[in-house]
């Protein structure tokens, strides 16, 4: 699935982490940037967690962007995940 | 095994991370995932998702875990029974109940996502929450419908927006709705709870509301902030005064009955089957085992 919309998840508050999402051309790939107030420590943990969530969605051409601000796994999860489902316009039972 | 303490119940906002990752550690009997008032209509989708990432990692230790989702009215209540039923939380809290039609249609759904997950033994449980007037006109009926439902609550900031009411401090407003809401629950042996006390920095406010709602014979409260939790556990907790009567009551109960001695005196006051009762509350408040002072005895 490829997103259609730009779309946000999360906040800059402590323990979330911010989630944006830019549709690209299909063939483009995935760019994942990410910026984290535990960078040096987690980069890479944080990188696998969201390539998961990417994985299992099928979300193969996508501008990622994260900005963390020490979010655990779940929350990481979470908003990928709710970024992802906005983005693709399928998202059900908000407003 | 003893019952399950409620006496705090946290509500803790589903949007918000920090908070949800540290539930377990707040002291309190029961927290409270919110994904009604506490979520803006326009993160919905994110607080469901949240709630739901998070009951599948987080370490809740012994509190128990309630999830309350919006009304099946709303455009939200069906997606987040979607969500979070087949994570089968504690329980889960369903607002703004007002007839045995609106928990029929709740329960209908729940156990047809349970179905669909393939969950034949659900252990999570029911509350209803009754914030409306005509809920509270209804609530015998409500109380006693559905076997899941193990806990009833009532909502007296929605209640007094209903009724057209300010909620005041001596909460007069709501008065009959607590004590009928009570009567149902009891009358059906349900936990009753009670709503939140709104002013966090009103400490004594807060202990003379929990004092007042301890007699009426709630069971717990809810609470707003982790600030509020020792508090109300100060209200609820006995005194040692109260365990030690309690103990001793007790002690010769199970020495009379082994006897053969139904109805005894202490101090020359009547001791029978409801003194008895109230006593092994208190003990169980206290968490002392009645099984252990019946092998202190034997």
């Amino acid at each position: 699935m490829t997103p259609k919309f730009k779309a946000q998840a999360g906040t800059f508050e402590s323990s979330d982490i911010m989630v944006l999402i830019e549709p690209v051309a299909e063939g483009s790939g995935r760019q994942v940037d990410i910026s984290s107030t535990v960078m040096l420590q987690f980069e890479e943990d944080l990188k696998v967690c969201i390539n998961q969530v990417l994985d299992v969605m099928e979300i193969e051409n996508v501008h990622l962007i994260a900005k963390d601000k020490g979010a655990l796994t779940p929350t990481i999860k979470a908003r990928v995940e709710t970024a992802v489902k906005r983005s693709l316009g399928i998202q059900e039972g908000t407003l | 095994m003893a019952k399950k303490k409620r006496r705090s119940m946290l509500y803790i906002p589903g949007n918000n991370p920090a908070m949800i990752q540290q539930a377990g550690v707040y002291g309190c009997d029961a927290v409270l995932l919110d994904l009604e008032d506490a979520v803006a209509l326009n993160q919905k989708d994110a607080a469901r998702i949240l709630v739901r990432s998070m009951l599948e990692t987080v370490n809740f230790y012994d509190t128990e875990v309630c999830v309350r989702v919006n009304n099946l009215q709303t455009p939200f209540g069906l997606a987040d029974l979607e969500e979070i039923v087949p994570m089968q939380p504690d329980n889960i809290r369903f607002p703004k109940t007002e007839s045995v039609q609106d928990v029929k249609d709740f329960m209908k759904e729940v156990r047809r996502i349970e179905k669909k997950h393939g969950i034949t033994d659900p252990k999570m449980t029911i509350h209803v929450m009754i914030e409306t007037a005509k809920g509270v006109a209804n609530v015998y009926d409500i109380a006693a419908c559905e076997p899941r439902v193990d806990a009833i609550t009532i909502g007296g900031q929605d209640l007094t927006a209903d009724m057209g009411i300010v909620k005041t401090p001596d909460g007069a407003g709501i008065d009959y709705a607590r004590k009928r809401i009570v009567m149902a629950g009891k009358a059906n042996n349900l936990d009753v709870l009670d709503t939140v006390f709104a002013d966090i920095n009103d400490e004594e406010g807060l202990k003379e509301e929990t004092e007042y709602i301890k007699k009426l014979g709630f069971a717990g409260k809810a609470l707003i902030n982790p600030r509020q939790v020792d508090p109300v556990h100060e209200v609820f907790n006995p005194s040692e005064n109260e365990i030690r009567k309690a103990y001793r009551v007790y002690s010769e109960f199970y020495k009379n009955t082994k006897a053969g001695i139904g109805v005894f005196a202490i101090d020359g006051k009547m001791i029978d089957a409801p003194v008895v009762q109230r006593a092994i509350t208190i003990l169980e408040y206290a968490n002392i085992d009645i099984k252990d002072i019946e092998k202190s005895l034997d």
